[in-house]
């Protein structure tokens, strides 16, 4: 946790959806989140016409908190219940898995009954009567602790039929998933839900809001941004659209880990620090003095950034019109679309840093190593390439690298994005796409390594 | 409409559906709307290469082999499709490439089916698709008919790149009574998945293990049991699945395809007969979208074996004092029918298969005619009766019981009792048994020997041609030519695939001489000739040619149910 007497005003977090998860005292029971003004939310939001919920989100421009960034209200927006005559499933994606990222988690453990609190609004706006919560199925304590607060709430009539008198019927089941990081992307939570495999679908035309589980509307949702759904509805979409940046709204969970000396999570405004704030002043720079050598903003699918880059960055003025300007790494506002504009993404929020002292080759193969094991082998170029590249990359880090790997892994990780069924052909493309790129002399090295031991070899 | 139902039918549309225009690689066409983009492409000539997609099965999209360039009109700012100066839509092109097979045709779609970003994703997919597989072509029996081969070659690098261990995966995995599992060769397409879930509504296969280690499998304690078990080893692209019955026998390109009907039961399935120097080694199912679309019973496909059994009859003959002479058939005939000349016709009876074909039995027929003058001969076939399973097998086990209604030769069997009364009465003393075992019909063999003449002809040995006086060997579905009316009323043609082994002699020809010993008309000795004097006179066939029943065949319009 940050020091936050050692911060500036500036830089002290703004907490909005781990307002108390960290306080002294605060607990996982329904009688302290009620203590908290627990469900009050709901009690507002059922009074209100679903569709004017749907309009508040998409007023408020929250953006979904599980990687894509896709606009919550425009989701929402896609199920048109004048013409729909089958049920709504409203699925809570818990299955957070991936590496660098840990705020779900924090949610789920310490305020389980926020979540629970926006699942059933946003299930409400959505007219569904049946949700589910897909959890990770390595977060077994989760599952406890949400299973508890669900029958808390079903005891309470948060949850059941005709909740708190308002006519409106719910129940919310937690699904655990069986340890695959697949099941997370949407579709392969739907097909796992199903008690299938947890392959991908194809899309068109199986986009969950017209054909998801059962073939029937479904609305994917990650767990910070259902939380979000409360605090929309409290404070308004107007109100909430002010916090943070233009399209940038909101508050973010950056979980913070590697080289610094503080890793942690810190909820801030998005773009209201800049990266290089979140490194030296909250986390309290890199570990052991150590220098700063690349970072990975947005959990391990993302495009790695190299210590020293300059970026040039389209930005609105206020007047409205853009201007390019240019950027360092360190200059980066934490947000969704300045990290894009570098040729990242700040996907799940994921910091991951990686100081001097590392092996960029090592490190890329550590990555690739989980995403040969998560592949889930639907389709050929991920299920293929991506343990093709793990194994050049294992290769290469045991000291047999050759000339020819830096290119054949760029050539690789090029024939799988893109030409995938779901985004982990990206997700297991770009780092290696990215790392490469960046610290190419690195990959080089190895080879000429591997040459003079080679030649060593034989000439003793 | 095919005599099974299948779960999908991505080639057909249906009639109505409204006409779109459609780019495909710069020319502006017209197709349906709603037909995947694969099809839109194979109607104009043009190949998508695909593996996982198959016309009868749902969509996978797993195999990206037919990764395809999609275009879209480009609209203006009145949200309208802006138009070039021909007036077709302006295109604006993805990034991205998209499935073939689940994209469907809609006004104005784009598609590029070789373009460097197409060619591109190709040779990508292809090199992934070989980096794990074994290369065992030299001793795999798909060699010759395998897409990952063709492909390699029309679309691959030609060198990998792989320098890696390969991935080591379950080989002979014992799936099935009549089939066998190379998880190496496995390019994992799913297409047997989909057709045991689907089609042969036994779903017992699955993937297990994740990524680049799955592999297929048939569920724990299961096994693969369908009678249309072997179809899965036709639809795999490559050599994953092969059939035991066909491993290893024979490789693919030395075998002579004659388009030919499985003769196994009354469905008539349209199959390719591969056969090489007089030996049937396979059939596989050849489409017909009016009977058996792309499919066929495991039991059908088996069928062919016993054209080769050791107790195939090879040598004419005439049996005397309890052995069997050899002799030449001019011979033979003459005797045989000098012999059924002096009957009274009455005392005459022919049991007739109605495995034969229709020109067989109109010969028969014209025998019969022949011979009975004012009197009548008892004639009928032996009826066979199995289960019919609501996807292709029939309960009627004869493939031409409706041919040998149409010619008059026999009603199913339902005369069938009399023949043994008659026997037993005195009043029929001579028997004349085509294709069809006397003994097995319901004829004690005691009552058999009693009679003055019994003439054998057919192919296996059977307690009949153990006593007939003489026996006359005739050809297999394999080994003629003829045509065959199928349960629905089409009439399909067989195709003479080999020779007739040994002496034994088409029974066209064999009906021939006796017709022509007896003074009767020629009616021609091959198919085709009986058939268009068959048609001449026979009003169900009025009209019809050879040439005109095609490969496909025809519906008798009279005899649609």
């Amino acid at each position: 946790m940050a020091e936050s007497g050692a911060l500036t005003d500036r830089l002290r977090e703004h907490r909005l959806i781990l307002r108390y998860a960290d306080e002294p005292g605060y607990s996982q029971d329904i009688d302290c989140y009620l203590r908290h003004g627990g469900y009050e939310q709901l009690r507002k939001a059922l009074s209100m016409d679903p569709a004017a919920i749907v309009a508040e989100v998409k007023a408020s421009g929250l953006r979904g908190r599980g990687g894509a960034g896709f606009p919550t209200g425009t989701k929402w927006g896609f199920i048109d219940h004048t013409k729909n005559r089958k049920p709504v499933y409203l699925l809570c994606n818990a299955d957070e898995s991936e590496p660098g990222t840990f705020k779900d988690r924090q949610i789920i453990y310490k305020d389980p009954h926020q979540l629970l609190e926006g699942m059933i609004i946003a299930s409400y706006a959505n007219r569904a009567h049946l949700a589910y919560i897909y959890i990770r199925g390595e977060m077994v304590r989760g599952a406890q602790i949400l299973e508890r607060a669900l029958a808390e709430a079903r005891a309470k009539n948060f949850l059941g039929t005709n909740i708190l008198g308002s006519g409106y019927d719910l129940d919310i089941f937690v699904f655990r998933g069986a340890g695959a990081y697949i099941c997370g992307e949407e579709t392969g939570l739907i097909e796992s839900l199903e008690g299938k495999r947890a392959y991908p679908r194809i899309k068109p035309p199986y986009f969950p809001a017209a054909l998801g589980l059962y073939l029937c509307p479904t609305i994917v949702n990650n767990v910070e941004t259902l939380c979000n759904v409360k605090h929309i509805v409290e404070m308004g979409g107007a109100a909430f659209a002010k916090i943070g940046t233009p399209n940038n709204t909101g508050t973010r969970i950056w979980c913070v880990s590697g080289d610094v000396r503080r890793p942690g999570y810190y909820e801030y405004d998005c773009g209201a620090i800049t990266l290089g704030e979140l490194l030296y002043d909250v986390c309290g720079g890199i570990r052991d003095g150590n220098r700063l050598k690349a970072v990975i903003p947005g959990g391990s699918s993302a495009k790695v950034l190299r210590a020293g880059e300059i970026y040039r960055v389209q930005r609105k003025k206020p007047d409205g019109s853009a201007e390019e300007i240019e950027m360092r790494l360190e200059d980066l506002p934490l947000d969704f679309d300045t990290i894009a504009a570098s040729g990242s993404m700040s996907g799940s929020g994921g910091v991951i840093v990686m100081d001097h002292t590392r092996d960029m080759v090592e490190c890329l193969s550590n990555l690739s190593a989980f995403y040969a094991h998560e592949s889930c082998g639907q389709c050929t170029p991920c299920r293929e390439g991506a343990l093709w590249m793990h194994k050049i990359l294992r290769r290469m880090v045991g000291g047999g690298a050759r000339p020819e790997d830096p290119q054949l892994l760029l050539d690789v990780s090029g024939q799988i994005a893109g030409r995938t069924i779901c985004a982990f052909g990206e997700a297991c493309s770009w780092p290696v796409e990215s790392f490469v790129a960046k610290f190419r002399e690195e990959f080089e090295a190895k080879a000429t390594a591997a040459q003079e031991s080679e030649s060593l070899s034989r000439a003793c | 409409m095919a005599l099974i139902k299948n779960p999908f039918d991505h080639d057909l549309t249906p009639a109505d559906a409204p006409l779109v225009h459609v780019q495909l690689d710069g020319q502006w066409v017209e197709v349906p709307r709603g037909l995947n983009v694969i099809e839109v492409a194979r109607r104009f000539g043009k190949l998508i290469p695909h593996y996982c997609y198959h016309p009868k099965l749902s969509i996978a999209g797993n195999c990206r082999m037919c990764l395809f360039e999609m275009g879209t009109p480009k609209l203006g700012p009145d949200r309208k499709p802006i138009l070039d100066a021909e007036g077709r839509p302006v295109l604006q092109w993805m990034p991205r490439p998209q499935i073939a097979c689940a994209t469907t045709a809609f006004e104005g779609i784009g598609i590029r089916t070789n373009s460097p970003l197409v060619e591109s994703c190709q040779e990508g997919v292809l090199e992934f698709l070989l980096l794990n597989h074994p290369l065992d072509c030299p001793i795999c029996d798909q060699a010759g008919e395998c897409k990952l081969q063709e492909y390699a070659f029309d679309y691959g690098k030609g060198r990998s790149r792989f320098g890696e261990e390969k991935v080591k995966k379950p080989k002979r995995v014992d799936i099935g009574p009549r089939i066998l599992l190379d998880d190496e060769r496995c390019i994992l397409c799913t297409r047997c998945i989909r057709f045991a879930r689907e089609l042969a509504g036994e779903d017992c296969l699955g993937i297990t293990e994740r990524g680049g280690y799955n592999r297929l499998s048939v569920y724990p304690d299961k096994r693969f049991t369908s009678n249309y078990s072997l179809n899965t080893a036709d639809i795999c692209p490559v050599g994953a699945l092969t059939t035991k019955d066909f491993r290893f026998r024979m490789r693919v390109w030395f075998l002579k395809e004659t388009e030919s009907i499985c003769v196994d039961c009354a469905t008539g399935c349209n199959v390719t007969v591969g056969s090489r120097e007089g030996i049937v080694y396979r059939l596989t199912p050849r489409v017909n979208e009016a009977v058996n679309s792309h499919w066929m019973c495991d039991q059908g496909r088996l069928g062919f074996h016993p054209i080769h059994s050791k107790h195939r009859v090879l040598e004419p003959g005439r049996r005397a004092d309890g052995r069997l002479f050899p002799g030449e058939w001019p011979l033979l005939l003459r005797q045989v029918a000098e012999a059924l000349r002096k009957l009274d016709p009455s005392s005459l009876a022919l049991l007739v298969s109605a495995r034969m074909t229709n020109e067989e039995l109109f010969l028969v027929r014209q025998l019969r005619d022949l011979l009975q003058g004012d009197g009548e001969i008892f004639t009928e076939v032996v009826p066979r009766k199995g289960k019919a399973d609501g996807l292709l097998r029939s309960d009627d086990l004869n493939p031409n019981s409706r041919g040998a209604r149409i010619l008059g030769i026999g009603t199913d069997g339902e005369r069938l009792p009399e023949l043994r009364k008659g026997i037993e009465e005195g009043k029929i003393r001579a028997l004349f048994c085509l294709h069809e075992d006397a003994a097995g019909a319901g004829v004690p063999e005691a009552l058999l020997s009693g009679l003055v003449l019994l003439v054998w002809q057919g192919i296996l040995a059977d307690r009949s041609s153990e006593i007939a006086h003489w026996v006359l060997p005739g050809a297999s579905f394999a080994e003629k030519n003829g045509t065959m009316v199928n349960r629905a009323g089409r009439l399909q043609r067989i195709q003479q695939a080999i020779p007739t082994p040994g002496r034994a002699k088409e029974d066209i020809r064999i009906l021939r001489g006796l017709i022509l010993a007896l003074g009767g008309e020629d009616f021609g000795q091959s198919g085709p000739e009986v058939f268009a004097k068959m048609a001449a006179r026979i009003p169900a066939f009025q009209g019809l040619s050879w040439v005109g029943v095609g490969n496909q065949g025809v519906t008798l319009p009279g005899e649609v149910q």
